[in-house]
């Protein structure tokens, strides 16, 4: 098992693998996201007290979900990085760094819109919108690191061990805002449903979040892939790779 | 199906600015990701191509 | 143990030669809560209010100009090079950088905030806790900071790439510590405040050499 994980970390074997693995992701992706939209959408019933305005949550519960997990993925394989010092570690990492910013940037957005009908504000200091804002800057961060250091592999090693840090603070920073909430806050206003969701929009949910999750690995997938051949273009099996070689001169 | 009409569905009982606004936020930040990333595909592509037409020459 | 002390006896040294540095950052620190009041006005009941959380972020953004420079001239002469690959444990030297930072950079806003605090009109005990709260928290503070600083060693853009990396993981230290100064404040006590800004500040000295010299090591090779 051992010499299968270490085949598939070298860059040659991997670009090849990612390469038969991204369709099929993105038409995974693609069936459940038709799925997740025709359920919540088509299927799940009003919501009493939020009437249709609560189907923002079919996009930004998925949305949070991703963003956190997108970054304890970073945390991984920063860890396997910088203990193994393989260089596709860090090519993962950075491939991460963009969607799961985006999906942070998504929760904020869709929460805003959420929050402004029911509570009347486009933002409010809720312990999770507040948290997933400081996510937001930590991805930030790792991105503007390791574009700045101009040396790949000091830049790969130095975001490695920003994402390490950056994960360990997450749950110190949510206790400290969730604190920080409820000392500020009579009511506390609070974003997440109640424990009795009809099925139907748990199912819509569950769906959207698979579907984002193979959206997620799709262009992962397909972005180590670019990172590979601008880090190896020099080397002989990419110069040897019919889309490098092959053009009709 | 939920909804009488079409014109029902894009209403989505009033709160259809929020709704459609963060649908549509998530439909282009996707494909404005998938955009990028091909373009980078192609970039770096054009990058490795240069590389080996100087070796051959 | 006798390396370390004089290395924080020479950053210290160093650091009185360059006055203006150090003090300049104490002066942003005066400047920047004097700018509170002016934008948003003079009423005592407002600044009393407002107060603990200025002084904090002011104290917060100080420290972090004072960043930079905490591993910069000694990688620029090369010592930083020479102290890692000498026979002395690499992690205590950079305790000691450490150490020496805050002496110079965080125990003098710990002295200057009660200072300040009287323009906001805040009670004796309050300054207090102002200073307690400041005491514990500019150290870890220093800690963090100081990964940050040598992550970012010699990349262009420094100050402020430090600043994006690092202000959202002083925000638990933040929260607990403006939180301590509100809770003297309004009567409801700061002890939970304060336990657990020691709870931060054990695990930060104990962890941030160990990262920063981690972070060096990515930097110098």
């Amino acid at each position: 098992m051992t010499v299968r994980w270490f085949y598939y970390a070298a860059p040659q074997t991997f670009y090849g693998l990612a390469g038969r693995l991204w369709p099929w992701l993105a038409a995974i992706a693609l069936a459940l996201t038709m799925a997740g939209l025709w359920v919540g959408f088509g299927l799940a019933p009003t919501d009493a007290q939020q009437g249709e305005g609560y189907r923002i949550i079919f996009v930004h519960v998925p949305a949070s979900w991703m963003s956190m997990v997108i970054y304890l993925s970073m945390a991984f394989w920063s860890v396997l990085g910088l203990t193994f010092n393989t260089r596709l570690s860090g090519m993962m990492t950075r491939a991460l760094a963009p969607t799961g910013a985006m999906f942070a940037f998504l929760s904020l957005w869709t929460g805003a819109l959420w929050g402004k009908p029911m509570w009347g504000a486009w933002w409010v200091w809720d312990a999770r919108l507040t948290s997933e804002l400081i996510l937001f800057f930590l991805y930030l961060g790792y991105m503007a690191l390791s574009s700045a250091i101009d040396d790949v592999r000091r830049a790969d090693r130095a975001g490695a061990l920003i994402a390490i840090v950056g994960a360990i603070n997450v749950p110190i920073i949510y206790f400290s805002v969730k604190w920080w909430n409820t000392l500020h806050q009579g009511a506390s206003v609070s974003l997440t449903r109640s424990a009795s969701m009809a099925q139907l929009m748990l199912w819509g949910m569950l769906l959207m979040a698979l579907a984002m999750w193979a959206y997620t690995l799709a262009i992962v997938c397909y972005r180590v892939r670019t990172l590979i051949i601008e880090r190896e273009g020099h080397t002989d099996w990419v110069q040897a790779l019919p889309e490098v070689a092959g053009v009709k001169a | 199906m939920r909804w009488e009409t079409w014109s029902d569905f894009w209403f989505m009982g009033g709160y259809g600015l929020y709704v459609w606004g963060s649908m549509g936020m998530t439909a282009l930040l996707l494909l404005l990701e998938i955009w990028q990333a091909r373009i980078a595909h192609m970039n770096a592509l054009a990058l490795a191509r240069t590389e080996h037409l100087s070796e051959k020459t | 143990m006798n390396a370390f002390f004089s290395l924080v006896a020479r950053d210290l040294r160093l650091a009185y030669r360059r006055k203006a540095e150090v003090l300049s950052a104490l002066f942003f620190f005066v400047v920047v809560a004097a700018l509170f009041p002016l934008a948003i006005g003079p009423e005592a009941a407002m600044l009393r209010q407002i107060g603990p959380g200025v002084l904090w972020v002011g104290a917060l953004l100080a420290s972090i100009l004072s960043l930079p420079r905490l591993f910069e001239n000694d990688w620029r002469d090369g010592l930083l090079e020479h102290l890692m690959l000498s026979a002395l444990p690499f992690g205590l030297l950079v305790l000691g950088k450490i150490c020496a930072h805050w002496l110079v950079s965080g125990l003098p806003l710990v002295a200057l905030a009660p200072v300040l605090g009287l323009q906001f009109d805040l009670p004796p005990d309050v300054l207090g806790m102002l200073s307690l709260s400041l005491l514990l928290g500019t150290p870890v503070l220093s800690c963090i900071g100081a990964v940050g600083a040598a992550l970012t060693l010699g990349v262009r853009g420094g100050g402020v790439l430090i600043a994006l990396l690092v202000l959202p993981l002083f925000v638990p230290v933040l929260v607990f510590g403006a939180g301590a100064v509100q809770a003297m404040q309004s009567g409801l006590g700061a002890q939970a405040h304060v336990s657990i800004l020691l709870a931060m500040l054990l695990p930060a000295v104990f962890f941030s050499p160990w990262a920063c010299s981690a972070a060096l090591r990515i930097a110098l090779e």
